[in-house]
């Protein structure tokens, strides 16, 4: 494990056309991480995540991916992610694949990819169209009883993203509160890279509590906030009066991008960011 | 007190289907409102899920996301994502699913997904989400929708969610294991399928409206049941407790968030 800042663990880790899963459901999503992928101004990513939120949209709007898998994209309680629904309806700034789930086949894809078996397995995706949308969703029989199953292919990214509350100096990694699929999206990562609220000397304890251990984490990075809009439980709550703010922010191109270049583009790091927004620390 | 809302006669008529102790999946907006003002009322113990991995959670506020962390502080514990759908819901271990759509039609299916085709849509959706699975396993399920001829539709232009199917048992022959929408609550009053045919009928209005208003409403040729009950007005308690929870939330969702500080 190297620790390392945000700057060079995108540099280092996420590559032109990788395959990228920054997870995080509603809770921990890895903003920070997001923005630098921005600023480095990486291309034909093949995004993934159970629910693209803001962080997505973002990063679909900056042109950033090529393709995307998902289960369920929209500003949560708010409405339209306005810039997801430009890429797809408009094709701008480009066009951008779909391969579309639902929660439960993706969390069951991310399961498979975890234990590196080749699909998941579910009863779902019963009578309704999604199958024909996206010719990935297919049938297997059971072998035992002949009941006619959905198979989806495993989920195993190129790099897995999270942000964590805790790292200790090995860089063992804890987090808690919502966990959403973080963990199997981790351990089905070919290379796993971590961004946290604070390192320190020994975790809590955790004898239940979702740990990834040092061996299957590849780089740390310390990012206070690196949550941020979004939130890391026990540091910082959601900040839902700005996801409600997102929806006129991102509804217009024109508005979009100002608003990009102010705060994510001319930023250096994360604190910048924060700081851009007058959300400099207490 | 000001006049009844009709988002507070859906959410009233709504929470008035739970009852206490059933385990009950929610989804956010007027559902999330619905199961938590049964839960402040006639169902204190009502178990409610959110697909986040909550369950038993007694938010005082209600969620703007499916994921605050209100939801996860006021949970009896919270479980992994794929556990809610592998163990709790595909399992069998969920009473009640509360959905929303963009478009219904009138055997209960439901779109969320796209308006035109998939591949050129001109307007995409957010997409299936927990939908298709919470209403193939519940054992019931709930749709909150506000009727227009845009949103009950003669054909929907996707489906994502199988209601009742092409109807006439249809969905009796799949393999989903729950037994479907159970009431289909609108702006105007309730639709609930017809025992034989599936199809949607009109079976209770709130109390200001019409046969022919709900008709009008309503993309297709609108069924009336046999008996058309009116809905009892809201309860000045039921709209006290109603009004307060979303009063706190609006308090609460103003609330600047302060960030931990740090070295830059």
């Amino acid at each position: 494990m190297q620790a390392m800042t945000v700057r060079e663990l995108i540099g280092e880790f996420v590559a032109d056309g990788a395959s990228v899963a920054l997870e995080g459901f509603t809770h921990l999503i890895p903003f920070a991480a997001g923005h630098e992928i921005i600023r480095q101004h990486r291309r034909d990513l093949h995004l993934i995540r159970m629910t693209p939120d803001l962080v997505y949209d973002q990063m679909i709007g900056m042109g950033c991916a090529r393709r995307l898998t998902f289960s369920w994209g929209g500003n949560p309680g708010v409405g339209s992610l306005h810039r997801l629904r430009d890429a797809v309806e408009q094709r701008w700034p480009r066009p951008l694949e779909l391969d579309e789930h639902s929660h439960a086949g993706m969390a069951a894809a991310y399961c498979a990819g975890a234990a590196h078996l080749p699909f998941g397995l579910l009863r779902g995706y019963l009578d309704n169209d999604l199958d024909k949308a996206n010719p990935r969703i297919r049938r297997v029989d059971c072998p035992f009883t002949g009941e006619t199953l959905a198979a989806v292919p495993a989920i195993n990214p190129d790099v897995t993203i999270l942000h964590a509350q805790r790292a200790d100096r090995a860089g063992n990694v804890a987090l808690h509160g919502i966990v959403g699929a973080q963990r199997e999206a981790a351990m089905a990562a070919k290379t796993l890279v971590v961004t946290v609220e604070e390192i320190v000397d020994a975790l809590p304890p955790a004898m239940n509590g979702v740990v990834l251990p040092h061996w299957v984490v590849a780089a740390i990075a310390h990012c206070p906030g690196g949550a941020y809009p979004s939130y890391a439980h026990g540091h910082y709550t959601r900040d839902n009066a700005f996801y409600q703010r997102w929806d006129a922010i991102a509804r217009e191109r024109e508005g979009f991008l100002a608003w990009m270049q102010e705060h994510v583009l001319d930023t250096a790091d994360h604190a910048g960011f924060l700081a851009s927004l007058g959300r400099k620390a207490a | 007190m000001t006049p009844t809302t009709r988002d507070e006669w859906m959410t009233v008529a709504a929470a008035r289907m739970l009852r206490d102790r059933c385990v009950c999946f929610v989804g956010i907006g007027l559902p999330s409102a619905a199961c938590n003002l049964a839960r402040l009322t006639h169902a204190p113990d009502i178990v409610l899920i959110y697909e986040s991995g909550t369950i038993g959670t007694r938010p005082d506020v209600l969620p703007l996301s499916i994921g605050d962390g209100e939801l996860a502080e006021t949970a009896a514990f919270v479980v992994p994502l794929p556990e809610v759908f592998a163990h709790y819901l595909q399992g069998g271990r969920v009473d009640v699913g509360f959905l929303g759509a963009a478009q219904i039609d009138r055997f209960g299916n439901l779109n969320s997904t796209v308006i035109g085709p998939y591949d050129a849509p001109a307007t995409r959706l957010p997409g299936a989400g927990g939908a298709p699975e919470i209403a193939a396993h519940a054992r019931e399920t709930f749709v909150m929708a506000k009727a227009s001829k845009r949103s009950f539709v003669e054909r929907l232009d996707f489906r994502t969610t199988a209601g009742f199917g092409e109807g006439a048992g249809a969905r009796t022959r799949g393999t989903a294991s729950g037994g479907g929408p159970r009431a289909v609550i609108t702006d105007f009053g309730i639709l609930t399928p017809h025992p034989r045919t599936d199809e949607l009928q009109l079976s209770a209005l709130f109390a200001d409206v019409t046969v022919d208003e709900a008709r009008a409403a309503i993309g297709w040729p609108l069924a009336v049941a046999d008996v058309v009950t009116h809905v009892e007005p809201p309860t000045a308690h039921e709209l006290d407790i109603l009004r307060a929870l979303h009063a706190r939330t609006r308090q609460a969702h103003a609330q600047p968030v302060v960030l931990p500080s740090f070295e830059r």
